[in-house]
């Protein structure tokens, strides 16, 4: 019962922050100076403002803005029909699609290894305070912290090209542009290695730094002290008692962090020309081509909202105290 | 007045002689410290200005030239001095940075107090907010935020545009942590005799609850102003700077867009992102010291055997 109602308000928070990234999204673009009627004449003047009104009636401009076209972008959006790139002149939401699945195999491979290796060194380094070995974990962490992406990026890209060999840009060689990506395999990797690479530094010293001071938490609780006094070795004690309560204010940081996990996308592939969806915000950025922007946002913030609700449910399951009241 | 004033100091020469002793925070102080003169002094450490363009002896200008050819780091493609684009970078991102980091922390202060104090309604309203906002991807946010507010013919400065809304949406984390502290500040005694002898809220809060929460206020604006600093850097890398008005990352943006990379230009993008990690490392460790010496709670626990336990117990009864 009280896990249900924790789970209705969660939801509760998810529908109006949809609601208000709709409403957002569809008013930004709205107040931008030129209506899409006058972006698809383009310059034409010779166009009559007889034709010029009757296009507007059938894009429905006409119409008062609240609620009328509101609710038509939002039947339009639910259709999949996200307008047409200025730019590219295909329809958005084909591109953002193209795009997903390169943006979803970088964040994917990148959250991986940051959250394996965070959650051992974290670990570690709680459970071994004040040795070297946290010190240094410690230092790296916030040397981490404090770098900006891209230029960690620029750096690795400038390194790993240089003393690897290693590829600088695109997400495979120009020859194997255009082919099935898993034809392609050994060179697909080839590329993710620096991109993969710089994002598994950022994220990796932040997961550990949640672990380490999360293991510090969990070590100083009493039943810990009772878990030693049982007879049960300092590792025994890590492993059972420390690491699994432990984790738990990881998984709601890991679906926080999702949001931020973007960010990094977004600079990672505008540094290695990795073609994502986070390079494509960054081209219709310069290129100010507003639909692109308009709907990548769309796209980007509804994955976030809906991978947070996922892990409000993940987390009812994993932690039974929030199952009991 | 005077005894206010008495206790102030004594405060902070107890703080000081406290804080002294944790070389981290020295370091982080003392970053803090040269980027601000930098910036402060800026015409006193460089006869070049930001658009100064650096000629040879023919009058060609010096593009590219490495720190050998032009001390101390060499020019950019256009032939401007880095050292100077660099210095005079620190003011633009430290202004925009601070600024933003400043109303960020003025306004989720406020807003947790304000919901921590008087609860109901307005305390429920503050804490949906934070949670729309928190789970709201950030940086496509602002990207949109920007780039459409640009758009718009507003008779505000680019600059502006990137404080305020910088500003305006990293308060959340604040806003929660004062909520909480306010919350329990609330409850003490002190504030309830006061109500008793017929204070005001307005009196309570800024006589009672704003000296308690005064600690973590300024713990939090340092630690904001990384965030502030590096998301700054970020939105100038992707173009949303001033071109005017170079920052380090409008620095970074012009270094990696006119191929500063392939030409083996070092010395055009390593100092940028050194500077931002400056900075933002100076906060970050000012910052977690100044928590540290607030929160003895992570001080040690029960897998390192019995000493680190009394620690504890000696801090929390002072005996």
């Amino acid at each position: 019962m009280a896990r249900r109602d924790y789970l209705i308000g969660k939801m509760g928070i998810s529908l109006l922050t949809l609601l208000f990234v709709l409403l957002l999204d569809f008013l930004l673009f709205r107040v931008l100076p030129g209506d899409p009627v006058r972006a698809v004449i383009g310059r034409n003047i010779r166009i009559s403002a007889d034709v010029q009104s009757s296009l507007r009636a059938q894009f429905g401009l006409d119409k008062p803005i609240f609620l009328d076209q509101f609710v038509d972008t939002l039947g339009q959006w639910a259709r999949g029909n996200l307008g047409v790139s200025w730019s590219q002149r295909r329809p958005v939401s084909e591109i953002l699609i193209s795009k997903l699945w390169n943006t979803l195999l970088l964040i994917g491979l990148g959250q991986l290894f940051s959250i394996i290796f965070g959650v051992m060194l974290g670990l570690l380094a709680g459970w071994k305070r004040k040795t070297p070995f946290d010190i240094g974990a410690l230092t790296f962490s916030l040397i981490a912290w404090a770098t900006p992406t891209f230029w960690l990026g620029i750096i690795l890209l400038v390194s790993g090209s240089a003393w690897f060999g290693l590829p600088t840009g695109g997400i495979v060689s120009p020859a194997n542009i255009g082919k099935p990506l898993h034809t392609v395999l050994p060179d697909l990797i080839r590329h993710l290695i620096l991109p993969t690479l710089t994002f598994t530094i950022l994220y990796l010293g932040e997961y550990m730094l949640i672990m380490r001071s999360s293991i510090l938490e969990t070590l100083s609780e009493d039943y810990i002290l009772t878990a030693r006094a049982k007879g049960m070795s300092n590792f025994q004690v890590l492993m059972r008692h420390g690491l699994r309560n432990a984790m738990l204010p990881m998984v709601t940081i890991i679906a926080l962090n999702l949001g931020f996990t973007v960010s990094g996308a977004i600079y990672i592939e505008t540094v290695f020309s990795y073609d994502g969806l986070g390079n494509l915000v960054q081209t219709a950025l310069v290129k100010q081509d507003y639909p692109l922007l308009q709907g990548a946002f769309l796209l980007l913030a509804v994955s976030v909202i809906a991978a947070n609700m996922l892990a409000d449910f993940l987390y009812t399951y994993l932690d039974p105290r929030v199952k009991a009241n | 007045m005077s005894d206010h004033w008495k206790l102030f100091l004594r405060n902070l020469s107890e703080f000081w002689k406290a804080f002294r002793r944790n070389k981290l925070g020295l370091v982080g102080g003392f970053l803090i410290l040269t980027a601000l003169l930098a910036a402060i002094f800026a015409p006193a450490l460089t006869p070049h200005s930001a658009v100064d363009i650096m000629r040879d002896s023919n009058g060609r200008a010096l593009t590219f030239a490495s720190p050998a050819t032009h001390s101390p780091l060499g020019t950019d493609d256009a032939g401007h001095d880095i050292w100077a684009l660099l210095i005079y970078g620190a003011r633009i991102s430290l202004m925009v940075g601070f600024l933003a980091g400043f109303i960020s922390m003025f306004v989720g202060s406020s807003l947790g107090i304000i919901a921590g104090y008087f609860g109901g309604a307005v305390d429920t309203l503050v804490m949906r907010v934070t949670d729309i906002l928190m789970v709201i991807p950030d940086l496509p946010l602002m990207l949109v935020l920007v780039a459409t507010i640009r758009q718009m013919d507003l008779k505000v400065s680019p600059l502006s545009v990137l404080i305020l809304v910088i500003g305006l949406l990293y308060w959340t984390s604040a806003a929660r942590l004062i909520r909480s502290q306010t919350l329990t500040i609330k409850e003490r005694q002190f504030v309830a005799r006061a109500r008793a002898i017929g204070a005001g809220h307005w009196h309570i809060i800024r006589k009672h609850i704003l000296p308690q929460l005064m600690p973590l206020i300024v713990t939090n604006t340092v630690l904001i102003l990384s965030t502030a600093i590096l998301i700054e850097s970020g939105l100038a890398f992707l173009g949303l700077g001033d071109p005017t008005q170079p920052s380090w990352g409008t620095m970074l943006n012009f270094a990696f867009s006119r191929s500063a990379i392939s030409n083996g230009a070092w010395w055009f993008y390593l100092p940028p992102g050194i500077a931002i990690l400056w900075v933002s490392l100076g906060c970050i460790l000012l910052g977690n010291v100044l928590e540290e010496m607030m929160n003895p709670r992570l001080t040690a626990h029960y897998l390192e055997g019995d000493k680190g336990m009394i620690a504890i117990t000696d801090k929390e009864t002072g005996l």
